[in-house]
Parts: structure tokens; sequence; C-alpha cells
């Protein structure tokens, strides 16, 4: 048996540094708004994140109510609808699915689970959350400026993206930008928390090789995190110079609208090449966090030990570092040398491999299980279907050649949504249907849970499944209107319809799962502090909700890896993180 | 129980939605069909993961859902298992990966004997320049853009004087002749795109990119612009039309030259 899995009696040293005193607030004031703790500021985080998230929801209902029935809303014009698809994906791409994954569970589960009293920098921590939420605020204030939010699409390619012929060129896109500044300085506050939390706070017993698969994803997105924003970052500032100042990092001669403009010598490419290269591992840093959280869903749910915890450790990090050589793939066809494709392809084309591996662990982990079909354990199974579809539409793209005609049409949409969207959205429902019990100490409604799966899930696929087949036929993304194309059959609008009908509903299902967020806050079930009877440290913690400081008086040590689950001749099927070895034998 | 059937129905739904769905790639009217042949064992091969992920995931969900006295077992690797499964992915992104790189190669490397004829992109039209008797472009700048030479061709380049200029109007090509598109954009990104020929490209502002085709099909077809473009994006439309032999040079007849059309300067 591999040494990680159990230890023998003792083996754990005393602690190396003595407790650091932690900050205690007096006042409502720090502890619920300005709260130095790490559990508060995840809560912060992922209201924010939720609160601007139904912002982008209702934009792709408006956004599909235009393709479904072009002309018939006066207030959906061409520049509204390109405004409404650029803050829908900027919105759920930075501000909830990163804000959430790493600012909202990163901070939650990192301190509990490595058995922290809380984040390495709780002050650093508290200004991470208000340099997002300004960060959001400024977003949101495209909305209200002269000409709207920019509709430069998300990518903000330029030249486009700063010239007169984009919606939200005065204001909006100077606001987009500030606002992606800011989120990357928040973040980055609490980022490097995140890191420095999980080398340096572990309990006493807690190896790397012991952490549960959830930490590993949000550490290694963190990492990637930390390397890929800077490359947004430098490439809003010299766009936002381009734009304020007149020069020309990314603006070539050009001449718009009869006009000849003073840019010169800049290069367009290279913004994709800054962009890329953020954007890309931006997917694993989406990715990554839900793999981790979906792990331990699957593990909890299937009472079995996650199938090949070493592997999918490595394939975490072997994901996270391929993922920074795979950026050009999102630019076959953008003029670049196309001797570039042979590198690119290979490169995507292997990342499939630690991807596909996995996809076969959460699966074996099934096998021979005993699976508990709980809310969450729903949830990872949707998760299952819709990342292996979008993965597996991700070799279509990759593979260059075949990038040439699907790239630019609908099949990149219903590519990206399936496999980063709806895929680890599952994971978002799933780790807080698991989660909520231990932040609030009451179960979600059961029954509201099964609705809101049932809708989501078969209503998603419903979405994002027929989609491909219109990318396929041709059909190019980011067009307000078809128009008259010959090649375009009237079956395609149709079809379009029908995917409108499936957004509509799968979009007010959320409202069941909103108001079940509020009801159970009161009216739900009492929890205890262990309803999953799940392994690792956050169950074990002595109040639930856990309180400041998380543990009471001692720090728990941890004498296991986080997955005894069903360990033949235990006692229970399950064995805690923090439970010697001698005490588990029945 | 209804998460079996949900799983089972999705896996043979998304079959069955495949194989009797209407829409599919348009009719080819390019030398490509090797992308479509890519296309096709790709869809094999994902087609049979996904199903068998899927199935497989199903027959876990009701073969070991929870009953009261089910124990899981407890196996924590399988390194056997667990390679095997890794050799055989490998073996099929290969079988993807080595078709796709190689009409990759076929991609970037154009025939000698391809004729070149130049796209110009702007915010929101299409036009088009094609080499004269001499059989060659002549060079522009950005700098030469002006009411009367809108694609900003080099006055002074005697290359460019016989060049033909097509604004606003259809391009021609001739069936069964490779041609070798060069992509220039006077204002922002935009992308050259003729679904029945596969093949696209971006037009990027600051420099020339370019790709080749040979149209095997006689007929009209549609140019869209496929790269993000402003508010007019959807209505930046052209037309090629692919013409026999005899069609394309009475129409070639018809055009007019760059010196035709511009006014010698004082």
């Amino acid at each position: 048996m591999a040494d990680y899995v159990a230890d023998s009696v003792g083996g754990i040293g005393p602690a190396e540094v003595p407790e650091v005193e932690l900050y205690h607030a007096h006042t409502w004031l720090t502890k619920y708004v300005f709260s130095q703790d790490a559990k508060v500021i995840a809560v912060q985080y992922s209201l924010t994140a939720t609160a601007i998230g139904l912002v982008a929801l209702v934009l792709s209902w408006l956004m599909r109510l235009q393709l479904a029935f072009p002309g018939t809303f006066s207030l959906i014009q061409s520049e509204n609808y390109y405004q409404f698809i650029t803050m829908h994906g900027m919105i759920m791409v930075i501000y909830l699915l990163t804000a959430l994954f790493l600012g909202g569970f990163g901070n939650y589960l990192i301190p509990l689970m490595v058995g922290a009293r809380d984040m390495a920098f709780p002050y650093v921590n508290m200004l991470s959350y208000w340099v997002y939420l300004l960060a959001v605020l400024i977003l949101v204030a495209g909305f209200f400026a002269p000409g709207g939010p920019t509709g430069a699409g998300w990518t903000l390619y330029p030249p486009q993206s700063i010239l007169t012929g984009t919606p939200g060129h005065e204001w909006g896109i100077i606001l987009m930008l500030a606002s992606l500044i800011l989120f990357i300085i928040g973040f980055t506050m609490g980022g490097l928390n995140y890191v420095v939390t999980v080398l340096q706070c572990r309990t006493r017993g807690m190896t790397l090789m012991r952490l549960p698969l959830t930490v590993w994803g949000i550490l290694t997105a963190t990492v990637m995190a930390l390397l890929a924003f800077p490359a947004l970052f430098v490439g809003a500032v010299m766009m936002l110079l381009d734009r304020l100042l007149g020069t020309s990092f990314f603006m070539p001669s050009i001449v718009q609208l009869g006009e000849q403009m003073t840019y010169n010598g800049g290069s367009p490419i290279l913004f994709q090449h800054l962009f890329w290269f953020f954007g890309h591992p931006e997917v694993y840093i989406v990715a990554l966090p839900a793999f981790g959280i979906v792990s331990d869903l699957i593990s909890t749910h299937a009472r079995k030990n996650i199938f090949g915890y070493r592997m999918m450790v490595w394939a975490i990090v072997a994901i996270g570092a391929l993922s920074f050589i795979v950026w050009a793939h999102h630019m076959y066809i953008s003029g670049m040398d196309p001797y570039f494709g042979f590198f690119f392809a290979t490169t995507t084309l292997i990342i499939a491999i630690p991807t596909a591996l996995k996809v076969y662990n959460w699966v074996l982990t099934l096998w021979r299980g005993d699976i508990h079909l709980n809310v969450p354990m729903l949830f990872a199974l949707g998760f299952i279907v819709t990342f292996v579809n979008g993965g597996l539409t991700g070799l279509f793209l990759g593979n260059v050649v075949v990038d040439v005609p699907l790239s630019a049409t609908l099949f990149v949409v219903a590519h990206f949504h399936m496999v980063m969207g709806v895929a680890p959205i599952f994971v978002v429902f799933g780790g807080i249907y698991h989660w909520y019990p231990k932040i609030t100490g009451r179960m979600l409604d059961d029954t509201m849970g099964k609705i809101h799966f049932w809708v989501t899930f078969l209503g998603a696929y419903a979405i994002f499944f027929p989609m491909h087949y219109l990318g396929l036929l041709g059909v190019p993304r980011r067009y307000y209107e078809l128009g008259d194309t010959a090649f375009i059959p009237p079956s395609a609008a149709s079809l379009n319809v029908f995917i409108t009908v499936a957004a509509l509903i799968v979009g007010a299902v959320q409202l069941v799962f909103l108001f079940n967020l509020g009801w159970s806050l009161t009216r739900g079930k009492p929890s205890g502090p262990n309803p999953w009877r799940a392994t690792t440290l956050e169950w074990q913690t002595p109040q639930t909700p856990p309180g400041h400081g998380n543990w009471g008086k001692e720090l728990p040590v941890v004498y296991r890896w986080a997955y005894d689950y069903s360990v033949p001749g235990a006692a229970e099927d399950f064995i805690p993180q923090n439970q010697p070895a001698a005490a588990s034998r029945g | 129980m209804p998460m079996v059937l949900a799983l089972v129905l999705v896996a043979v739904g998304s079959v069955a939605f495949h194989l009797l769905n209407p829409w599919w790639l348009t009719p080819i009217a390019s030398n490509w069909h090797y992308i479509d042949a890519t296309i096709a064992i790709t869809f094999w091969i994902t087609g049979f993961v996904f199903t068998a992920v899927v199935l497989f995931t199903a027959y876990c969900v009701y073969r070991f859902r929870h009953k009261p006295g089910r124990q899981a077992a407890y196996e924590p690797e399988n390194k056997k298992l667990e390679w095997w499964l890794a050799i055989g992915t490998a073996v099929g992104v290969a079988a993807m990966l080595t078709p796709g790189l190689f009409v990759w190669s076929q991609f970037v490397s154009v025939p000698p004997e391809a004729t070149e004829f130049e796209a110009v992109g702007q915010q929101w039209m299409w036009s088009f320049r094609l080499p004269g008797k001499s059989g060659k472009l002549g060079s522009s700048d950005v700098k030469y853009i002006s009411a009367d030479n809108p694609l900003g061709v080099n006055p002074t380049d005697p290359n460019g004087q016989d060049n033909i200029v097509i604004m606003g109007d259809d391009l021609h090509l001739r069936i069964g002749k490779p041609v070798r598109v060069l992509l220039r954009s006077i204002d922002v990104v935009h992308d050259f795109y003729v679904p029945e020929f596969r093949a696209k490209m971006d037009l990027v502002p600051g420099m020339v990119t370019r790709f080749w085709f040979t149209p095997t099909r006689t007929g009209s077809f549609d140019i869209l612009c496929a790269g993000f473009c402003g508010i007019g994006h959807p209505q930046m439309r052209g037309k090629v039309v692919v013409d026999t032999e005899a069609d394309y040079r009475a129409w070639l007849q018809k055009q007019q030259t760059f010196a035709q059309l511009t006014p010698p300067k004082k």
C-alpha cells in the first residue's frame, strides 16, 4: 500500500512554528463587512459573483431572443446585441467563474481543508475582495455611461475595439479595461494568499500528497492565474494607452470610414497573442478547480476513494503546465505564420491525454462504488456528461485543419459553452449543494434541488448540443442577424427558436435555486457537522458553521489521505483525515 | 433510476440527433475535401468515446446505486489499467492528429501554378484586385488611399497600372485553377469566409495574410465576414462566382484596370 494512504501511529512531529494570533474583530462592521475572515470573504465573493452573474444571465436571454426572433424587439438593435454578447462573455468568464471558484470556493475551502485558522495574509485577503467589488462596479458603470458598455466582443480585438465602428468606443471600452486592470490587481492579492496558505499553513501531517483534490485544483489554477493574468494586464494597459494617449502598440496605420488615422506601426496580432496567452490558461483556471471539486464530490457521494489519486494530481499539474503552450490554437486563422499550426495542434491534442485520464478516473471511481444520488452527485454526473462532450469537440477545434472551417462559427460557441460554461457551473452548483450545510448549518431543500438539477441538465444540453450542428452548417458567430444567406436553410431558424425557448426555461429555473438558497437559510433541515459523512477536515470542525479561527483551541492533526471511504474492516464507511490509524479499526 | 434513463437518453439521443438532423456541412466547392474527411474521422472517434463513457457511467449508476447493505470496493489505484487507458487515448489522439497535420502540410504548401488575387476588407464591404497582363499585383499602402484610389494601390508602381480593381461587385474565379488569396484590411480585423470553400483566413490591418484553394464547382457563393468587425459585421457581404474558362474570359474583358479608374496625377 502506498505510503500516502494511511500513516502508522505516531510519525507526526511537533509543530514547526508557534501559532500566530489572529486578528479578532470586535464590531459588526469588522466582522461582517470589512472582515478579514476568509469564510466571510468567501461569502462576499460568492454573493457578488452571483449578482453580476444574474446580469449576464439576463443578457443571454436578450441575445437569444434576438437570434430566435430577429427584428421583433425594437429595444435590441445591432449595437445593443454586441454590447450584450461582450458583457455576457466577460462577466461569465472573469467576474463570475474565476471569482467564484478562486475567491469563493478558494477562500472558504483552502484554510479549512488544509487545517489552517485562516489565510496567510488576512488583511490582503480582505483588500482583494474590495478591489474585486470595485472592478465589478466599474464594469457595471459601462451600462450607464454615454454610448453604453463596449460591444467589442469579449476578446476585445483591436483595432475595432477602440474605433468608432464599435459600440461603446467612447466610454465603454475604457471602463472595461480599467475594470480588468483592477480585477487583476484584486485577484493577485487573493491569489498570493491562496498559494502561500496551501504551501505554508498546512497543519501537522497534511503532506502535499494528502491534500484533497479540491485544494490541488485551486492551487494549480491560482498559480496559473498569477502567471497568465499579467499578459492580460499589460495588454489592457497598452490598449488603454492606444485609446487615450494615441500610442500605437496595437494600431497600424489605417483608414477608417474614409479618414486617415494617425496611428502607425502597431501590431493587432500582438494583442491577440497577449490575450490568448492569458485566455487559454484561463480556460483551465476555471476548469481545474472544477476538476478538483468534482473529484471530491464523486468520491464522497460514491463512498469510494478517488481512483488513481496520484495520477489525478499529476494530471492537474501536467494540464496546468501544458496549457501555457497551446494558446495560439485560438489563432490558427489569425494570419500568424501558418507553420505555427503544426506545433500548437500537437500540444493541444497532447493535453487531451491527461484530461481524458481524469475523466476515466472519475468514472472508475463510480465503478464498484456505493452511489448515493444526492443533488451534488447528480450535478457531478451532469458535469461528466457535458465536460466529456465539450472536451471531445475541443479535439475538432484543436486539430488545426478541422478548425479552419469551424472557427468563428456557432460550433465554437457551442463547444466553449459546454466545456467551460455548463460543465464548470454544474460543479459550482454541486459544490454549493455540498458545502452549504457547512456554511450555514442547514441543508438545501432536496426537492427544489432536484427540480433545479433536472431542468438545468436536460435544458442546457438541449441548448448547446444542437448548436454545434448550426456551426457545422457554417452559421457564423457574432451575427446580429443572418439576413439572406443562401447556404443557411430556413430550418436553422426553427432550431434557433428551440434553443431560445430552452435557454429561457433554463434561466428561469435558476430562480428556484436562488429561492432555495434564501429559504433554506432559516427553514432548511439542520445538517449537523458532517451530513455527507465525509473525510476531509472541513467537516471535522468543532462548530458548524466553523467559528472564527476554525478549530477551537487545538489545530487538527492529519493521519491519512483524504479518501478513506469504505476501508475494509473499518467501523464506518469513512474515516476522517484527523483520525489516528489505531482508532479506525472496528 | 431517472438518472440512468437520462444518461442513456443523452448517449442514444445524441447519436440519433447526429444521424438524423438536417444540418451538416454545406456541399463543398473547393479542393479541401480532405478537411471534410478529417472531420468525419474525428466524429467517428469522438462519437465512440462519448457514447462509451456516458453509457458506462449509466451502467455504473444503475449497477452500483446505493442499496442498504452495499459497501464500495477499496481500490486506490490500478497502475496497469491506468497505463492501458493512457496508451489507448494516445493512439486515438494520434489517429486524429496525423491526418490533421498531413492535410495542414498541404494547406501551407501553395501549388506553384497558383495565380494570385487580392481581397481587401473595410468596414463593411469587400473589394478585390486581380493582376493584369503582367501577372503581378502592384504594391500598395494605406497612405495612398483616397477617394480616387480606395484600395491604396501605389500609383508609381508600374505593376499596379494594369491591375483589375473590383469595387462593390462580384469576384469571379476559374474552375479547377488554384488561387492564392492575398488578404489586406485597411481598417480592422476581418475574415474572408466562403463556407463552401472550407478554408478561411483573417485580414489584419498592417500586414498581408494568405491562403490558397482550388474552386471545384461552378456557381455563385456568399462571401461572409467571420472576424467581428463592428456594428455592420453581419452586413459585410460579397459574392464569388466560379466560372468556366470561357465565361471567366468574357467577364474579365468587361473589368476596368487601376489606370482606367484613377485619373492621372497632375
